[in-house]
């Protein structure tokens, strides 16, 4: 409970509170007002917007490890995907006996490939419990067993990034194979409900929306209090200096194994979130360059800070949108541009930036008045502290 | 004038058929009149079997239509023509010459009947006769025909044709098809069982097949020599499919080592992720391609040069973009190899969606040039010679990167720099002037790789994409800092990615691939041939 209490720092609050915000006033505007109303959400935008909001929660994953703990993996995509994976496993297994060739069991793709029983891993995803936990589990113990051998034999820096990048190349090449079960190129999709509801119906979506909100703001409580907690302190001393922390007698590899873990588990949620809300989940979510765009989201928002990513993710993603449907032969020079200015010009990204701006500010400020309060009583034994942001300069 | 050039002409003719030929012309046409004689199938036969002992290759054509049923003679002379017959009418050839004689109608003639175990003597017979043939290739491509088509019947002109024989290859094809002949005749046991010791010995797939049909039908000793040959052949297939292996694993071997050579070295010397080395790499396949599409319009006599008018332009091309990165980011970014390597990344979404813009989304086409087309058989292994090219490319690449880090001042700089960065600083080395120039050296490495792609894969916007994962894994496994570490990660992933594909199918096995580097990686985290000391921990 302590530990829960040291997430409501007075950001976070403020994040959680806008979120509960959001994610009760959306849905609102969304379902009661009549569609003519200059107030009323479009159906497409509660569905883009929570999509924003499951890549605001793989960015917020993504700096946890990143930012607080200098891990840069490249492959966290792979986890957001694995968690999408298990929850269309559970929505394809409620279509039931709907689809097109009426299988009360075996989904479409399976009756395609004439396979006659359903494989052992899809046993029990028709229950949304295994389901909910397989959607912790699958990409927990995945980000477990390659933590506990990377971590372990001390593979760091850029090793690590090309190591985790080509973990999640191999799971895309996996999935893209038919006969593994998860249906090959074309991945699973045709969803009909979740939980017994329809899941194109206004409610449902507004309801998935308000999910994605809550879930956000939940991963903002928890990242912040274990960033607060004297683990986050160890984690973000792990990042600035490994081996004086080994010196010390700490253990880093566990520390990190630890939010390197719960970070994928964090991933695997918002890709069981962004799965039903976007209708298909395929082997391209594993694709490296995926993993990498999480990478810049996080950094234009600003890494080693709580709101960065959220804000990375929602501009980068609005742009995209919005580039996309302008000037798409352009897109991709805006990405890469953005890529190059970000790390050139923003190393601390927008967020990270403003707080620095906000913090030196105020530092000169009270050495301002500390100084004319020490003309005043010459003798202070108290004077200013140096800038409190030390972190991220020293972070390589 | 006119009557002069007719003696002159006459002369010649007389001169160009030697008497000779001439009686032998009247026997074979004397030959050929008694079809029309012959009162049954036997009688045929015999006629057949004289014209094939005359040995003279121009007697096939009249054979061939008698297999084919077009000799027939006329019922009021008994003169034999071979007939092409159109509607009611036919036209009618000279059954020596082949000269067209004239037209008549079909009712005229009467067609020289032949049974099917006529034909298989005429088809023994006219290959007896190429086997006679003065030209060696003709005669080779004869006895193979026959040993794939065995057949008792040409066992005689096979007897025949290896007394005769003096080429050895064709002696040995001529062996082997009387051997798979004896197989399917009613000769003694010895004889099969030599047959089936020689056809032991060749090892290929077709005598495989041969050997199996055999042994299905054969019984007691015979059956057992054949399943021992059986055995036998698919032991040196294995091996040959093996070396076939080995081979398609060194081609990708050096595809991936001049793919990741660039990429060693400037890990090695800056410790710098260039996750933009694979669109170099695209940009050296495009210059290729413009190479060939300058020369196609202005010099089309020089496309056989195109590529090593590529090569240099390509590793300019390749190398000063290089520089430009390095001058404009990198070096802003010395000490965050993190930050370079998302930069880097930014910078080769730009390089594709450049190109892309530029040449347009799909595929371009490269050109082989001549000496590149083709490929040679090497016993059971086909060897294309653009594959070879690359491996002989990828090594002398090697070679000569190897010497120039080795052996002249430049490298001497470079690996102090690799080594210890801060101390060949203090010693005057310029350390920002070495790595631009490793950089540019790397990239324009990359760039002549992309000359070598370019015959080899798709020319596309997306072709460094492809690369840029699998020539990490090169550097990972073989280590940085040194050289023969990416040469042996290259081959040994290409060569252990060929053994598994057969097994596990290309996915899976480049799937375990990876999962084995990353395995490799806990036990060796800094490659097969790490640096060593404690630079390396800095």
């Amino acid at each position: 409970m302590r530990f829960l209490a040291g997430g409501f720092d007075r950001l976070a609050t403020t994040i959680i509170v806008v979120l509960c915000i959001v994610a009760v006033m959306v849905p609102v505007l969304h379902l009661m007002l009549p569609p003519s109303s200059p107030f009323h959400v479009q159906t497409y935008l509660v569905a883009l917007i929570g999509k924003y909001l499951t890549y605001a929660l793989l960015a917020l994953a993504l700096d946890l490890i990143w930012g607080y703990c200098g891990i840069l993996s490249l492959g966290h995509g792979a986890f957001f995907a694995l968690g999408g994976y298990a929850m269309g496993m559970y929505l394809m297994r409620q279509i039931g006996s709907r689809g097109v060739y009426g299988d009360p069991v075996l989904p479409d793709f399976m009756v395609f490939l004439n396979w006659k029983e359903l494989p052992w891993f899809w046993y029990g995803l028709d229950q949304f419990w295994f389901a909910a936990l397989m959607i912790l589990a699958v990409p927990g113990l995945l980000a477990f067993v390659f933590g506990w051998f990377a971590f372990r034999s001390r593979v760091t820096g850029v090793y690590l990034s090309i190591i985790s990048q080509a973990l999640t190349y191999a799971l895309m090449l996996a999935f893209f194979r038919n006969n593994m079960g998860f249906g090959g190129n074309n991945g699973l999709t045709d969803f009909k409900d979740v939980l017994g509801y329809d899941i194109q119906a206004a409610a449902t979506r507004s309801a998935l929306f308000a999910a994605s909100a809550l879930a956000l703001a939940l991963g903002v409580l928890l990242t912040t209090a274990i960033v607060r907690s004297k683990f986050g302190k160890l984690l973000v001393a792990t990042r600035d200096a490994e081996s004086r922390m080994r010196f010390l007698g700490y253990r880093p590899e566990n520390m990190k194994l630890v939010a390197f873990t719960f970070s994928a588990m964090m991933a695997g949620v918002a890709g069981a979130l962004y799965v039903p809300q976007v209708g298909i989940i395929n082997p391209g979510e594993f694709a490296p360059a995926n993993s990498i765009e999480v990478v810049v989201w996080t950094a234009v928002g600003g890494r080693g800070t709580i709101l960065g990513p959220i804000v990375g993710a929602l501009l980068v993603n609005g742009g995209k949108s919005w580039f996309t449907g302008a000037l798409p032969e352009y897109w991709l020079f805006a990405l890469g541009g953005l890529f190059v200015a970000v790390t050139l010009f923003l190393p601390r990204g927008i967020v990270g930036t403003a707080q620095h701006g906000w913090a030196a500010l105020k530092a000169r400020r009270t050495a301002a008045r500390a100084a004319a309060s020490s003309q005043a009583r010459p003798a202070d034994p108290t004077s200013p502290a140096a800038p409190a942001t030390a972190g991220l300069a020293a972070a390589e | 004038m006119t009557f002069l050039r007719a003696l002159a002409t006459m002369l010649l003719m007389l001169v160009a058929v030697p008497p000779a030929q001439a009686a032998d012309d009247a026997a074979i046409r004397e030959a050929i009149a008694k079809f029309a004689t012959a009162r049954n199938f036997a009688d045929t036969e015999a006629i057949v079997r004289e014209l094939g002992a005359s040995g003279d290759p121009r007697v096939e054509p009249a054979l061939a239509a008698l297999a084919d049923g077009n000799l027939n003679f006329r019922k009021s002379d008994r003169q034999v023509f071979v007939t092409k017959e159109s509607g009611q009418a036919a036209t009618l050839f000279d059954p020596l010459t082949g000269e067209t004689v004239g037209e008549a109608p079909k009712r005229d003639f009467t067609k020289i009947k032949v049974n099917n175990s006529l034909r298989r003597t005429i088809r023994a017979v006219v290959s007896g006769l190429t086997l006679a043939a003065p030209d060696s290739t003709v005669r080779l491509s004869a006895a193979i025909n026959m040993f794939r088509a065995p057949d008792p019947a040409n066992l005689e002109a096979l007897d025949v044709a290896i007394a005769r024989e003096t080429e050895a290859r064709v002696a040995a094809a001529l062996e082997a098809a009387r051997a798979s002949s004896v197989l399917v005749s009613d000769q003694p046991d010895d004889r099969k069982l030599a047959a089936i010791a020689l056809l032991g010995q060749r090892g290929d797939r077709e005598t495989l097949s041969l050997l199996t049909a055999f042994s299905a039908r054969a019984e007691g000793e015979l059956k057992a020599a054949a399943e021992q040959a059986i055995d036998s052949i698919n032991a040196s297939l294995a091996l040959w499919s093996a070396g076939q292996n080995v081979w398609y694993g060194l081609s990708l071997g050096s595809v991936l080592l001049l793919a990741a050579i660039g990429l060693a070295i400037t890990f090695g010397v800056m410790g710098v992720i260039n996750m933009a080395h694979g669109e170099m790499v695209m940009l050296g396949a495009y210059t290729t391609f413009l190479v060939q599409e300058l020369i196609r319009v202005h010099q089309p006599a020089l496309f056989d040069w195109s590529l090593a008018i590529a090569l240099p332009l390509a590793f300019i091309v390749a190398g000063s973009v290089g520089l430009l990165i390095e001058r404009g980011i990198i070096r802003f970014l010395y000490g965050r190899p993190l930050e370079t390597l998302l930069a880097t990344w930014g910078v080769s979404l730009i390089l594709q969606q450049t190109v892309r813009t530029i040449f347009g989304p799909t595929n371009r086409e490269v050109g082989n040039p001549s000496w590149m087309s083709g490929a040679v058989q090497l016993g059971e292994l086909t060897v294309t010679w653009n594959r070879l090219w690359i491996v002989v490319f990828a090594l002398a690449v090697f070679a000569v990167l190897l010497y120039a880090i080795n052996r002249t001042s430049i490298g001497l700089r470079m690996r102090a720099v690799t080594q210890n960065r801060r101390m060949a600083s203090a010693m005057g080395i310029r350390t920002p002037w070495v790595d631009a120039m490793t950089f540019a050296l790397g990239s324009g490495i990359a760039g002549i790789a992309g000359v070598a792609l370019s015959q080899i894969d798709n020319v596309s916007p997306n072709l460094g994409q492809g690369y840029i994962i699998d020539s990490f894994m090169v550097v990972v496994f073989g280590g940085v800092g040194n050289l023969w570490g990416t040469l042996v990660g290259a081959f040994t992933l290409g060569i252990v990615n060929k053994f598994l594909e057969p097994y596990a199918g290309a996915v899976l096995g480049k799937i375990v691939v990876l999962v084995i580097i990353i395995l490799f990686i806990q036990k060796r985290p800094r490659g097969l041939f790490a640096l060593k000391g404690r630079a390396v921990e800095a």
